[in-house]
């Protein structure tokens, strides 16, 4: 893996041209020890010329996948360890990522699916317009923090493991469900403290139960209603498809719904009546 | 590139003189890396590993510590000097010779390397400090080097001590860590455990002695982060017979874990407790013996708490420890491949060094990941991770031994 170039410095990316090779409308990439900005343009590329997947071998770390990339009926695969801000603005594409992602996935993203089979890193999904990021394992802080919605854009982010602290932090709309199933911290509780602090809209589901010291003052916790299972339902088994896991076995546990009191928790405070 | 330094008139320019005081905003990168089972790995692993998070700095700071890299030399104190000109090294050569035996004085082997320019002169020297100076000073042979560190880090103009540990080595500059790296030749050296850094200067200076990691005796700090409370901390150490003389935030890092560890015997995960101390409110939830030994922990070490961002790698003789602060303001990510512990701000630099990693994970904040090499000698007192009641044993100090706490005398 130890790449050289004269005079000697050892370099972490090498700024050259990836490897692309074409079979009908799927492209493959080889970004072993690729600069991110040259794999970015050759992903592009081959999106632009109608390529309908965009297959990327050996990445280990390179920023900015699928990044701002406006297109539909694209599938995007990440086979390796996927950088940070992968997904940032993604208006549209598919990703699949075999492997984990770092941190930031999902940044602002508009449109499209993200799927992670593995774990993923802090702030997944911050500010979230639209679209769904699916995530087998665990996620890190300030998962799904300032996720909002608008009409008929609305985000939605399923994580299959545990989550640390700031999970939906701030959160404004959309959905964000925790199953707590596919962990390496099995002594450890389902999600960090600070869960929904700040909230004003959307809402999130936990499979199994949290404590109110856990949770922002500013939501409530019920127990999901046959309703709100009714909503929840089609998106765990799309989650299911995606994860090759059993629907049965996801709701073989009760969940739990936070959502918050008011959707101006801080209106009187500038603007005192 | 021509400043106008008259705009910066409260900057040292005599201080720091080879770098721009610009205030430029962004993250850094860092990376640790021990083999428990004591086997040597190349400067190079570390060099790559820090290659991949290029993006993470700026050239304005880059470095590596290692240890186990002078087997020749295992019982001398190993100083690495940075002097600005003749006229400091000859200051700083006159302060060895009137306290240490100096059996080795040679100039840091370096390649020319682009990107690289205007270093300090680089001198290693391999010293043992006279017998009979340390029994009228009756200080440890640490103390005695701790106060020489000091002594030149704030009195001799020019010169600065890069590291001055046993049987290890810091090599930093300003440049991307790659080329500090092949500048110092560092596949040439071989340690059980290295830490390294990118830098990516915030708050202040980007200078040579500015570049992480920083040092005391053996402990070597490298950071991401700001240290908000580098002025209570700084004032704190000061107490001790610290001077904080670098000009960079992490320098009090380095300065309280000798405190806390060597000095005050502190158990490690006590240590890490008073850094990155517990919110008040889950201090509460704690059982109560827990919590008083918590609460007495932060008004005893208040001053000492770090408080900001950070993630840090704290590299020693015997292994290393990596710790975020409370709320993981900063990332950190963790791997073990058989006997190889390994941390970095991004996966993709572990991956980069073991490709396959039996185990990866993100530390929990506050929770330190330890790394201990198999038969060194443990320079912390205190086991791993104790429960409350050995904790309180510890700092109470009860006659009867306390079953877990392991002290290497």
């Amino acid at each position: 893996m130890t790449r050289t170039m004269a005079p000697g410095v050892v370099e972490g990316y090498l700024k050259v041209a990836p490897t692309v090779t074409r079979d009908g409308d799927a492209v493959t990439i080889d970004a072993n020890g690729v600069y991110y900005k040259q794999l970015n343009e050759a992903v592009r590329q081959a999106i632009d010329a109608g390529a309908a997947t965009v297959r990327i071998e050996n990445v280990n770390g390179q920023r900015y996948i699928g990044t701002g990339v406006k297109a539909s009926g694209v599938r995007i695969e990440v086979h390796g360890t996927a950088g940070n801000d992968m997904a940032m603005f993604m208006d549209g594409p598919e990703i699949e990522v075999f492997g984990n992602a770092q941190d930031g996935v999902g940044n602002t993203m508009n449109a499209g699916r993200v799927v992670v089979h593995g774990d993923a890193g802090d702030v997944l999904g911050y500010g979230m317009r639209g679209g769904r990021v699916y995530v087998k394992g665990d996620v890190g802080y300030r998962v799904g923090i300032h996720m909002k919605a608008y009409e008929n854009l609305v985000p939605i982010m399923v994580c299959g493991g545990k989550a640390r602290d700031f999970f939906g932090e701030y959160m404004a709309g959309g959905m964000l469900v925790l199953l707590g199933m596919n962990t390496q911290f099995a002594e450890q509780p389902l999600v960090g403290g600070f869960t929904g602090a700040g909230m004003h809209g959307g809402v999130i589901y936990l499979r199994g139960s949290v404590e109110p010291w856990q949770c922002g003052k500013e939501v409530g916790i019920f127990q999901a209603t046959e309703e709100d299972m009714a909503e929840l339902t089609p998106i765990l088994a799309d989650y299911a498809e995606a994860m090759g896991m059993d629907i049965e076995q996801i709701l073989a546990e009760p969940f739990t719904k936070l959502a918050p009191f008011s959707h101006r928790p801080y209106g009187k405070l500038y603007a005192p009546m | 590139m021509p400043y106008d330094l008259e705009r910066y008139d409260t900057f040292d320019v005599r201080r720091y003189r080879e770098e721009s005081p610009f205030k430029i905003h962004g993250g850094c990168g860092l990376m640790g890396m021990c083999d428990e089972s004591g086997a040597l790995r190349s400067g190079e692993d570390a060099i790559l590993a820090m290659a991949v998070q290029h993006d993470r700095g700026n050239g304005l700071g880059g470095g590596f510590a290692g240890y186990g890299i002078y087997p020749e030399f295992p019982d001398h104190f190993a100083f690495h000097m940075m002097y600005h000109d003749v006229a400091a090294k000859e200051e700083a050569e006159a302060l060895f010779d009137q306290y240490f035996t100096v059996d080795l004085a040679e100039p840091m082997p370096t390649r020319p390397v682009k990107g690289i320019t205007d270093a300090p002169l680089l001198w290693r020297y391999f010293l043992k400090p006279y017998e009979n100076k340390l029994e009228q000073a009756e200080l440890s042979a640490e103390d005695y080097v701790v106060h020489v560190v000091m002594t030149i880090n704030s009195s001799v103009d020019g010169a600065f001590v890069a590291s001055s540990g046993k049987n290890m080595g810091a090599f930093k500059g300003v440049g991307y860590p790659e080329e500090i790296g092949h500048f110092f030749r560092l596949e040439e050296y071989a340690g059980h455990t290295w830490v390294g850094h990118n830098r990516f200067p915030t708050n202040t200076p980007g200078w040579w002695g500015g570049a992480h990691p920083f040092t005391l005796l053996d402990w070597s700090i490298v950071h991401n982060g700001e240290i908000s409370s580098y002025g209570i901390n700084n004032r704190y150490l000061e107490q001790f017979g610290y001077k904080c003389a670098l000009g960079t935030d992490t320098e009090v890092a380095a300065y309280l874990f000798d405190l806390m560890l060597r000095r005050h015997k502190l158990p490690l995960s006590l240590a890490c407790k008073a850094l990155a101390s517990p919110l008040w409110d889950d201090i509460d939830r704690m059982p109560e013996d827990e919590a008083a030994v918590m609460r007495s922990l932060r008004a005893v070490y208040g001053p000492g708490m770090l408080n900001g961002p950070f993630a840090i790698v704290l590299g020693f003789n015997g292994g290393m420890v990596a710790l975020n602060d409370r709320i993981k303001l900063r990332p950190l990510v963790a791997a073990r491949s058989g006997d190889t512990v390994m941390v970095a701000s991004e996966e993709s630099a572990i991956r980069a060094v073991i490709p396959e990693p039996e185990h990866v994970w993100a530390p929990k904040a506050g929770e330190p990941v330890i790394a201990r090499v198999k038969d060194m000698e443990w320079p912390i007192h205190g086991d791993l991770h104790l429960d409350a009641s050995a904790i309180s044993c510890a700092v109470t100090g009860t006659d009867q031994s306390c079953d877990t706490v392991e002290v290497n005398a």
